[in-house]
């Protein structure tokens, strides 16, 4: 192979490489949320006490890295952002649980499905 | 020998981190010996000590200690290191060696029943009576003897950890395969787990002994021999309730009565633990915001 080839061969995967980063950042994970999944209602919905309930979740499992005002922190997303406001109760849930994990985010499986969707009625409480 | 330093040294750095850095993550420890698909989360830091307390009949009664350090290095990688220790009644305290490991997710998403591939390298001695894991045709037998510390086992550990999670239920299997590097065959052993919080949905109110901070589960243990002689005669095999209690923002402690569920077994093991983790140790090492 050609210095030429290889230089462009490089640069080809550094661009997809950014592209695909940049489109993981953009809020890009909202779009594999199979349909399914993206029309759940949150079960919480109606309940006053799910909102404190998950924010005392939200501070023992989530606040490390996004802080405790969810504004983000150490390089973490700030959780008053558009995408989270636009989102459905079902996507943030599918979120939680599957994580994103090649963007940092770890899947949250290893909470029972009513608190994550406690912490999801904390998150939309914040928009 | 009397105690070793490394064991003071660990204690120190335990309560050196503590005191400088306090965490706040719940610390996902439910198990003794079976490991669930739940990675560290990356840049944690979480600082672990197992006991297990044997009374062979036979014997002399043991104090066997694992102090471990995990890191989560990527949401698919977690690595740790733990350095294991002993004291036998009428004999010694000794330090039994050290292992190091790793846990890869190679599946991104959450799945029904979710792979995790392990590999560890064991250097310990004969001595060590931490009992991470029943392989081969391990036995009480093993225990019966004077601490002895010139045999030398560097070993070669890999498990298949299958792991799900379902209506609050976590369900977790591990299958093990050991080899000592030298010329001896390979062993086998395996570990299952279940366990579940004793409530689903958090309570609204700070409590520190809310029923979700509580986790009830079991374990089910054991060797299934080696390459050449491979089921479970001559075995040794255990039956174990777990409970794990998170205190929130601080520890979680975990308890472990262990049955023996055959002659060639400890007749019983109790094991306790404390895991203590630390948020994202190295952003505030380097003083990130």
């Amino acid at each position: 192979m050609t210095n030429l080839k290889r230089m462009l061969l490089f640069a080809g995967l550094a661009l997809g490489a950014t592209l695909l980063f940049a489109s993981v950042g953009d809020g890009a994970w909202m779009d594999k949320v199979p349909e399914k999944d993206r029309s759940r209602q949150n079960p919480f919905d109606s309940q006053s006490d799910a909102v404190a309930a998950g924010a005392k979740l939200f501070h023992q499992n989530c606040a490390s890295c996004h802080g405790s005002e969810a504004a983000g922190k150490y390089n973490h997303p700030d959780l008053h952002s558009e995408h989270i406001r636009n989102a459905t109760p079902g996507q943030l849930e599918w979120l939680l649980k599957n994580g994103s994990m090649k963007n940092g985010m770890p899947p949250w499986s290893r909470l029972p499905e009513q608190q994550r969707w406690q912490i999801v009625s904390f998150l939309k409480s914040l928009q | 020998m009397s105690c070793p330093w490394s064991k003071f040294g660990a204690a120190l750095l335990c309560l050196a981190s503590l005191l400088v850095f306090p965490g706040r993550s719940h610390a996902q420890e439910n198990y003794f010996i079976t490991y669930t698909q739940h990675m560290e989360e990356p840049g944690n830091l979480e600082i672990s000590t197992k006991f297990v307390n044997g009374f062979p009949k036979a014997g002399n009664s043991f104090l066997a200690n694992s102090t471990e350090f995990e890191i989560g290095l990527k949401t698919w990688w977690t690595t740790e290191i733990y350095l294991d220790s002993q004291t036998t009644a009428n004999e010694s305290s000794v330090f039994t060696g050290f292992r190091f490991e790793n846990r890869f997710r190679p599946l991104l998403k959450e799945h029904w029943i979710n792979p995790v591939l392990y590999v560890e390298f064991e250097n310990i001695n004969g001595a060590n009576k931490s009992l991470l894991e029943v392989v081969g045709h391990d036995g009480i037998g093993d225990f019966l003897e004077r601490n002895d510390r010139s045999e030398k086992k560097r070993e070669v550990e890999l498990k298949l950890i299958l792991g799900s999670n379902f209506k609050g239920w976590n369900v977790s299997e591990n299958f093990i395969a050991e080899k000592n590097i030298k010329n001896d065959p390979w062993e086998f052993g395996y570990a299952v787990a279940v366990s579940r919080p004793l409530a689903l949905a958090a309570s609204p109110n700070p409590c520190k002994l809310c029923r979700e901070n509580f986790t009830l589960g079991a374990e089910l243990y054991g060797g299934l021999g080696e390459r050449y002689s491979f089921g479970l005669h001559d075995t040794s095999h255990y039956l174990a309730p777990t409970l794990a209690y998170y205190l929130p923002g601080g520890p979680t402690f975990t308890i472990s009565p262990a049955a023996g569920l055959n002659s060639n077994s400890h007749g019983f093991l109790m094991r306790f633990g404390v895991t203590y983790e630390i948020d994202q140790f190295f952003s505030r090492l380097r003083g990130k915001k």
